[in-house]
């Protein structure tokens, strides 16, 4: 069984994108709950590989990432953990990490080890167009999806950033830092329709959204991205969180 | 020799710097450069900036000779670049007025800023009051416990002070936290980067206000001296000291340049922040560097006496000028740092912030190997009455502030 291209999982619209930090809580329990996201219908897995410093998220990625330390996280064991997922499901999976960890790997090696693994993709919120060029060269080399960030500020630059959109592009629903909202700017909207204008790749719409009652506002996006409202739930279940995860996947799906 | 200064891509010093921050805030970086880089050649912008530096910084700081110290050591002649007696006790003035006033031109309302120490914090909170704009300042929880007096200095200047209670809750937590703070709210906002790191022009920014300090230093050296100085000598947290005490310097190929860094209790130890010592290329806080980190790219908790030192990378500049080794970097240690602290104060009558400690103690080693026509220059980057009760408390005295 070969995996699908995000690009293909993604152009019917109404996906989810689920978010994990991989070893939270620990690493066996972890790969049981993506699988878990998968079977109730998840179109792509972002697996979040834990950061001392995770500067562009709030609290509840923070203390996930903090659990994900604990149970012993390193780039060699979340690598482990993949080829664990990969032998019990096909869905599509995006790494989502901060630069550093990927920088001393080696771009190379990572990419290529990414590649082995059957990861489409990868997100690296503190790597901006202005220093790409490196490693999208590689990441093309490898056949691997470099996701681009679109923001309410990004303005003149989203046709640059565009040009290099693969797999999904990644539009940030508000200002701020990760973490769920009750109330969602509608700003989002336009932006959606503006970059669908001008790319046939799928845009996915993130942070913030944590309940069925949002997903109304995103009609036009192809999927919507969903992290600390997962993470809040193996949080407050910890061991015992599949069937809540399940629950909350679908009654998502179910409200596109 | 050719020291390239500048290099192919923007923002880099050899194949450090860069710009490696959240998409979000890219924009909002973008705009800072812009301004700098337009503000930096106007000659109007040029005139309100000294005339701020010589009416409110009490600018050109002295160049003083220290020949109690020098006589003692027997060897080099000793110069210290007293930044200690600027307006708010540090360096830290220099930049924050910089970038307070390209704030302000720019429309900026808010000023956020990391503080380790304090000094930078107090420095912000001083030019917001003196500009009339809202100042913000994050600081680790930590840092608040041993610097409490510059956490009610700041509030008395109007900041308002948030206490960092994330990670390792020092200095670069607070980074950390000011840039979140950012994100969240740009459009009034301007971040005033204490220190040579983070995404461009952040460096080059706190280098252009900083460089002030080897401007004056140069000529101050000809014209009581009739020549150079044999070596530069600047602690090194970020570096934003360091580097405006080097700057003028670089192209003086015979000018030693000497950062000294914070080796807490010993770089054989793991409680040390002593980034050149023992530090790996990275990329962190925005910028490609070096970084005291895992073979795993996660980022070390830090230690020194200093909370002004005790941070896990160094400005790209330094990394850079390290590479190329025009610049060299010595570990202090805490003990030194303390012997220097109370070395200065009874030879020379100065009580020396415990970061500059870090500094005087290199001098102390380095001028007896060398001749009493040649000199050293140590920037003196603050003054220590924030450190006093800290300094008392280590050596076992019990002072209640």
């Amino acid at each position: 069984m070969t995996v699908e291209k995000i690009e293909q999982v993604l152009k019917h619209g109404k996906g989810f994108i689920g978010f994990i930090v991989a070893g939270d809580p620990d690493f066996e329990k972890s790969v049981d709950y993506v699988v878990a996201l998968a079977k109730s219908g998840a179109d792509v897995v972002e697996i979040g590989i834990a950061f001392s410093d995770p500067s562009a998220d709030g609290e509840t990625i923070m203390k996930a990432d903090l659990r994900a330390t604990k149970a012993g996280s390193t780039t060699k064991k979340v690598f482990e953990f993949v080829a664990n997922i990969r032998k019990r499901t096909q869905v599509p999976l995006v790494f989502l990490t901060y630069t550093n960890p990927v920088f001393k790997y080696g771009y190379d090696p990572f990419l290529a080890k990414m590649k082995q693994l059957d990861v489409q993709g990868i997100i690296m919120p503190d790597m901006p167009l202005e220093e790409q060029d490196e490693f999208v060269t590689l990441a093309e080399k490898y056949d691997r999806s470099f996701i681009q960030l679109v923001t309410l500020k990004s303005g003149e630059r989203i046709p640059n950033i565009i040009k290099r959109a693969s797999g999904f592009v990644y539009v940030v629903s508000s200002l701020g830092i990760t973490g769920m909202r009750q109330k969602l700017s509608t700003d989002s909207h336009d932006l959606i329709t503006q970059i669908k204008q001008i790319t046939n790749v799928p845009v996915a719409i993130g942070f913030g959204i944590s309940q069925p009652e949002q997903m109304a506002q995103f009609k036009n996006a192809d999927a919507v991205i969903v992290g600390s409202a997962i993470v809040n739930i193996i949080e407050a279940h910890s061991y015992d969180a599949e069937e809540k995860l399940q629950n909350f996947v679908k009654s998502m799906k179910l409200a596109w | 020799m050719n020291n390239k200064m500048t290099t192919s891509k923007k923002g880099y010093y050899g194949e450090y710097g860069g710009q490696f921050i959240p998409e979000l805030l890219m924009p909002a970086v973008n705009a800072v450069a812009e301004a700098f880089n337009h503000y930096k050649e106007d000659p109007i912008f040029k005139a309100e900036l000294k005339n701020l530096f010589d009416n409110y910084a009490n600018r050109p700081s002295l160049l003083y000779h220290a020949k109690n110290m020098s006589k003692d050591l027997g060897g080099a002649q000793i110069y210290f670049k007293r930044e200690d007696l600027n307006h708010t006790g540090a360096h830290k003035i220099n930049n924050v007025l910089g970038q307070a006033l390209i704030a302000k031109k720019m429309g900026k309302t808010r000023l956020i800023a990391e503080t380790g120490a304090g000094q930078h914090g107090v420095a912000t909170a001083t030019v917001a009051a003196l500009f009339g704009m809202e100042a913000e300042i994050f600081m680790g929880k930590e840092d608040t416990d041993r610097q409490a007096l510059n956490v009610y200095r700041m509030k008395l200047l109007g900041a308002k002070v948030n206490i960092v209670e994330t990670g390792t809750q020092v200095l670069k937590d607070a980074v950390n936290a000011t840039f979140q703070d950012w994100t969240k709210r740009i459009d009034d906002t301007f971040y005033v980067l204490g220190s040579a790191v983070g995404p461009y022009p952040f460096p080059e920014m706190v280098k252009y206000f900083q460089s002030i300090i080897s401007e004056e230093a140069r000529q101050q050296f000809l014209e009581q001296t009739g020549q150079l100085p044999d070596a530069v000598i600047a602690a090194v947290g970020g570096g934003s000291n360091a580097i405006g005490a080097f700057s003028k310097f670089v192209d003086d190929n015979q000018v030693k340049l000497i950062g000294v860094e914070a080796a807490g209790k010993g770089i054989h130890t793991s409680q040390t922040a002593a980034t050149i010592a023992n530090g790996s290329d990275g990329i962190f806080h925005s910028m490609k560097s070096k970084f005291l980190q895992s073979s795993d790219g996660q980022i070390d908790p830090v230690y020194s006496i200093s909370a002004g030192l005790d941070y896990p990378g160094i400005g790209p500049e330094h990394a850079y000028l390290a590479d190329i080794d025009r610049a060299q970097y010595v570990p202090i240690t805490d003990d030194e740092a303390v012997s220097a602290f109370e070395y200065i104060a009874r030879t020379e009558g100065i009580i020396a912030a415990i970061e500059s400690s870090h500094a005087v103690a290199y001098a102390m080693k380095l001028a007896p190997t060398m001749q009493s026509n040649q000199q050293i220059m140590v920037n003196l980057s603050g003054r220590g009455d924030k450190d006093v009760a800290a300094i008392a408390r280590y050596k076992g005295v019990d002072i209640h502030e």
